[in-house]
């Protein structure tokens, strides 16, 4: 193993060999490098074939702007498609492999595409893919999907940890190179609680890829010293690996930190971090980001950023090439030379754009001013470039500078736009910034050291000031302001070959010019329509040259032509890290009802109701089918007793001077009258008459009330109830509380219920039919003391109680009417049985309840009150909803009683097409009634309450299935009550 | 978001539910000659302003208050919470 590209020096740790994987071979790298610089070393040079032409490509940058070597990371459920090498810390180990490659990476099948590409430009799927329309789903999604996306997916569970997190600061400051470092330590020195945050693993930004000095010392040592410092802090929190992605409201930022990610797989506790962190203000010192100059075939392996070729030899002491040219429109590109010929790498030639320059020539190397690359050779890399004098230049890696542009994105994310700026050619920070944020240095368009430093002391003394601290007169460490003359040039007009602007989307000049021509002119439709700037990249080094070709053709400046808008996410964040620990069974927690755990010692089935885990049956042994258990349920509750937990039924409890005016005006039907001890069914309307929720109210005490509502709506009553006391009838002397979990509440139902519950009841209490009749309630103790309420309510349609006691005697109440029970065989039963018997009375439910009905609608538009003021009362009398001819809910029985109902299915008229204009309505439960031995159904159809006796069709089209049924009653059980009253 | 809460101070958004523009509190009376016609507004018809917008939110998360917010819907700056209840009785709510 050698490094053949390795030259020494640098921030890496020679004596601290790595060994990592890349497509199969084993190499070798030291720590401190990224997986670029380590192949770099090694002389690798081909990473991964093109998006759309599969043409070989290289690394491109030395940050997280890559827009071309992207790799899969680590293997099996761990792996990690479109990882950037350039920002991916290696370790032992590490396993990585190039992606988009059919057969080897040297020799791709798929490049065929390149040689097609006439056929692949701009907006080729919106003209490709057009036509047959049958050829969408078979033929071309497949394509599409197959040929998408560069690498894939596991398709296993992710199975690492991810958390988030949450952080409060008075300042926080986006990335650590000069300004960023000088903006925090004023700050923290003031005494302010500093948060430091960049993406990079070592921080000080360029200051480690540069060979400046500041404070007569090497830039990195004195980012390093002034971290140092920052640690031995208590008010500063020093954020490496940690990507300060989205700017958000009132000064809220996203940050995603790569806890472990650059251990071994596994060996961490938590992965990442999403942190939301919250600040009183921010500096944001994001630095800049080196954009490209397109010319004919630019994208071959070798063709890198200028100012990345400088920081893999000065940052990681590799060598991209043995022979460099460079091309530049700037005097920044020559750092690069006077940098490598300063290590001893050959340079060529710099070729640089404009026609003058006062910049020294290093000694020896050809200097071409006014020069243009018109072309590239060499298949899997570089080999030579050629001038527009037709002249070529021996050249492995060709480094090139299209200028900086100042990382702005985060200034936009609160509907910041960018303006152009001139003198450095490029776009700087608008007017509006996200509440609190400053920007400083090379971000808000300083370019220099010196400046930078100012900048960032600038920035810092101001939130010092801002925020109540003394300003110190320190001043900023000694720098010096290197030459950093820009001009605007962006491609070369002659090229011969495809000029390359987005190397992640495939993106030529040529294509920009075909948007413009098909209409597409606008920045916006430009990037939806080519694409560019789109994915892992978002155009950081490719935009500009997208703008800058639409803006020449289309004969405006770059500052009319504009740019597009940058959102959040700055760089990609993973879907696991925004979900944190909210995934599978802890993705919102689970409510158990107090019996639950006696539940499941009974074997209970469970079904989800929203957050509720609810017993749905309970099988015995021989039962081989749920219906058999449901069966069996039903038939006992009747016959004898069944018991059934119910506590999920939102509870709230209601009090005050004005409790009773208050519920009669939440209500449709008349409570005003409800007598103490006496419990009512109560219809509650939204304020547009439709019915929003229904339950039982109990009047406990001249001023107390305990409404019940469904499981489903409790959340949204109490709200509904709370706005109805704030907001419109703020004088009522009424308060609320909600109820649901302080009370277990079981269900006692069948016809030796009450027998069973004086068995437990306390003596002294009298249940009997005179003393507490149908709809009673009241406090009563059972088991010698425990206080309790009962209700004599019904669901079911039984003789019926519902029993609450404080929820910590859930579980022991129900095993204490289990054994009380034995005598009567009492049997528990499920939300399955419940349906059924509710069913059986045609009680409506949520399934009828769904927003969509009225009282009317319902069979309930007698008990709606006329004379008096009550949410929704006004809205339900508009025409159309109390129309004669309108949907009522009426029961439906199978012609042949031996078929099945579908619950969802349509009625038709008895020889009508199943067709919309012929339909009457819908089935909107169903059951096997096992007292009637056949199907019922509740459903809405036209005028349904005067069609008693009528066939029509149920027709599901779904299931292909049509049933010839009878409109009936829905009270299919007991439709006189008596049961109840017994 | 942050909502400054009268009560409990500066709270995250995440804590409250919204429920729209806080001419929701204005409900009409329901004797009135135009009661149909009322109500109708009052239920359907909204300012959709782009700027300043008084809004009732709830927290729901929290000390279940209604608050009227006043937020610049293009900004998001929030430049006054107030309780919802205090609101309606200086506007005229009572019973």
């Amino acid at each position: 193993m050698t490094q053949k590209n390795r030259i020494g020096g640098g921030l890496i740790d020679q004596n601290r060999s790595v060994q990592f994987n890349f497509d199969g071979r084993l190499f070798e790298g030291y720590e401190g490098d990224t997986l670029a610089s380590a192949l770099l070393a090694n002389d690798v040079k081909l990473v991964g074939r093109s998006f759309k032409y599969h043409r070989p490509r290289g690394i491109f940058s030395a940050g997280s702007e890559e827009p071309s070597a992207l790799v899969t990371l680590r293997e099996g459920a761990y792996s990690e498609p479109n990882a950037r090498a350039t920002v991916t810390e290696i370790y032992d180990g590490l396993s990585a492999r190039s992606q988009n490659k059919f057969g080897s990476l040297n020799f791709d099948l798929m490049a065929i595409n390149d040689l097609l590409s006439p056929l692949l430009t701009a907006g080729f799927y919106y003209k490709t893919f057009m036509w047959p329309a049958v050829f969408w789903e078979k033929v071309y999604e497949p394509i599409i999907r197959q040929a998408a996306g560069l690498g894939k997916l596991s398709g296993a569970e992710d199975p690492d940890r991810y958390n988030k997190g949450f952080l409060y600061c008075d300042l926080l400051v986006i990335g650590t190179g000069p300004s960023g470092l000088m903006a925090a330590l004023t700050a923290a020195r003031a005494g302010l609680r500093v948060i430091v945050a960049d993406e990079d693993f070592r921080m000080g930004g360029r200051l480690n890829a540069e060979r400046y000095e500041v404070g007569e010392m090497p830039a990195a040592d004195w980012a390093a010293a002034t971290l140092a410092e920052f640690m031995s802090m208590d008010n500063v929190r020093v954020m490496s690996r940690t990507t300060i992605f989205g700017a958000y409201d009132h000064g809220i930022y996203g940050a995603l930190e790569r806890v472990s990610d650059h251990v071994a797989e596994g060996s961490g506790d938590v992965r990442q971090i999403a942190w939301r962190i919250y600040t009183k203000r921010a500096i944001l010192a994001a630095g800049s980001t080196e954009r490209s100059i397109a010319f004919g075939n630019n994208d071959r392996p070798g063709v890198m950023m200028a100012g990345s070729v400088r920081a893999y030899v000065n940052r990681w002491g590799v060598a991209p090439g043995k022979r460099v040219a460079i091309f530049t429109n700037n005097d920044d590109g020559w750092q690069t030379a006077y940098d490598l010929q300063g290590q001893g790498v050959e340079v060529s030639a710099i070729v640089d754009s404009r026609e003058q320059t006062t910049l020294l020539p290093p000694k020896g190397v050809r200097v071409v001013l006014g020069g243009r690359i018109v072309d590239t050779k060499g298949r899997l890399g570089l080999k030579k470039i050629i001038l527009s004098d037709g002249q070529d230049v021996a050249a492995d890696c060709l480094a090139v500078s299209g200028g900086w542009s100042p990382n702005v994105h985060l200034t936009c994310h609160q509907r910041g736009i960018p303006v152009w700026d001139d003198k450095i050619v490029g776009f700087v920070p608008g007017a509006t910034l996200p509440m609190g944020m400053a920007v400083a240095g090379a971000a808000n368009g300083v370019m220099t050291l010196n400046a930078c430093l100012q900048s960032g002391l600038d920035a810092g003394n101001s939130v010092v000031e801002a925020l109540g601290r003394t300003v110190s007169k320190s001043k900023t460490p000694k720098a010096q302001d290197e030459v950093s003359a820009a001009s605007a040039f962006w491609y070369v007009n002659e090229s011969k070959g495809r000029a390359w602007l987005d190397l992640q989307n495939d993106i030529t000049a040529k294509d920009v010019k075909l948007s413009y021509q098909e209409g597409f002119r606008s920045v916006e439709h430009l990037k939806r329509y080519t694409t560019i700037g789109m994915a892992t990249d978002q155009g950081k080094t490719s935009n500009i040259l997208g703008l800058a070709v639409m803006a020449e053709i289309s004969g405006k400046s770059i500052a009319e032509t504009g740019t597009t808008i940058f959102r959040p996410p700055y760089t990609p964040v993973s879907i696991a890290a925004l979900a944190g620990r909210s995934r599978g069974k802890d993705f919102r927690p689970a409510r158990l009802t107090p019996s639950h755990n006696w539940a499941a010692e009974q074997g209970a089935v469970f079904v989800n109701t929203g957050a509720w885990r609810r017993a749905q049956w309970f099988p015995k042994e021989g039962e081989t089918h749920w219906r058999q258990s449901v069966n069996r349920e039903v038939l006992a509750t009747r016959a004898s007793v069944g018991i059934c937990d119910v506590s999920t039924l939102g509870k709230i409890d209601i009090q005050g001077k004005d409790a009773t005016d208050f519920i009669n005006r939440v209500y449709a039907n008349a409570f005003a009258k409800l007598a103490i001890g006496k419990t009512r069914y109560g219809l509650m309307l939204r304020e547009d008459g439709l019915v929003m929720d229904d339950g039982t109210t109990a009047r406990l005490s001249e001023h107390h009330y305990l409404m019940t509502t469904t499981t489903a709506n409790a959340v949204s009553v109490f709200r509904h109830l709370e706005f109805c006391h704030q907001c419109l009838w703020p004088n009522l002397d009424v308060q609320l509380i909600s109820a649901t979990e302080q009370f277990a509440q079981i269900a006692v139902a069948g016809p030796n219920s009450r027998k069973l519950l004086e068995k437990i009841i306390d003596p002294e209490y009298d249940i009997s039919n005179d003393a507490f009749a149908f709809m009673a309630c009241g406090d009563i103790t059972v088991c010698g003391g425990i206080k309790s309420r009962l209700f004599r309510i019904s669901f079911s349609g039984e003789l019926a109680y519902e029993i609450a006691v404080p929820t910590r005697y859930g579980d022991s109440l129900m095993r204490v009417l289990m054994d009380a029970g034995d005598e009567f065989d009492v049997t528990p039963y499920g939300t399955e049985a419940l349906g059924v018997m509710r069913i059986e009375k045609g009680h409506a439910a949520g399934n009828e309840l769904n927003g969509q009905t009225t009282a009317l609608n319902l069979g309930l538009g007698k008990i709606v009150s006329r004379k008096k003021d009550c949410i929704g009362n006004i809205l339900s009398l508009r025409e159309e909803m109390v129309r004669n001819d309108g949907l009522r809910l009426v029961g439906f029985k199978p012609v042949d009683p031996a078929m099945s109902l579908n619950a969802g299915s349509h009625f038709i008229g008895v020889g009508a097409e199943a067709k919309t204009s012929n339909d009457q309505g819908w089935m909107s439960s169903v059951t096997y009634s096992p007292n009637l031995e056949t199907s019922i159904g509740l459903g809405f159809i036209k005028s349904g309450d005067q069609r008693m006796g009528e066939k029509v069709r149920a027709v599901d089209l779904v299931n292909n299935k049509s049933v010839e049924v009878e409109i009936t009653s829905p009270h299919f059980f007991d439709p006189e009550g008596g049961r109840l009253r017994v | 978001m942050i909502i400054n809460h009268p009560l409990l101070g500066p709270r995250d958004a995440t804590e409250f539910s919204y429920l729209g523009d806080a001419s929701l509190m204005h409900r009409p009376e329901w004797q009135s000659d135009d009661a149909e016609n009322q109500f109708y507004e009052y239920q359907y018809l909204r300012d959709n302003k782009a700027g300043i917008h008084r809004e009732l939110w709830y927290h729901e998360q929290g000390d279940r208050s209604w608050l009227v917010v006043t937020r610049n819907t293009l900004t998001h700056e929030i430049s006054s919470v107030e309780l919802a209840s205090d609101v309606a009785r200086r506007e005229g709510r009572s019973r």
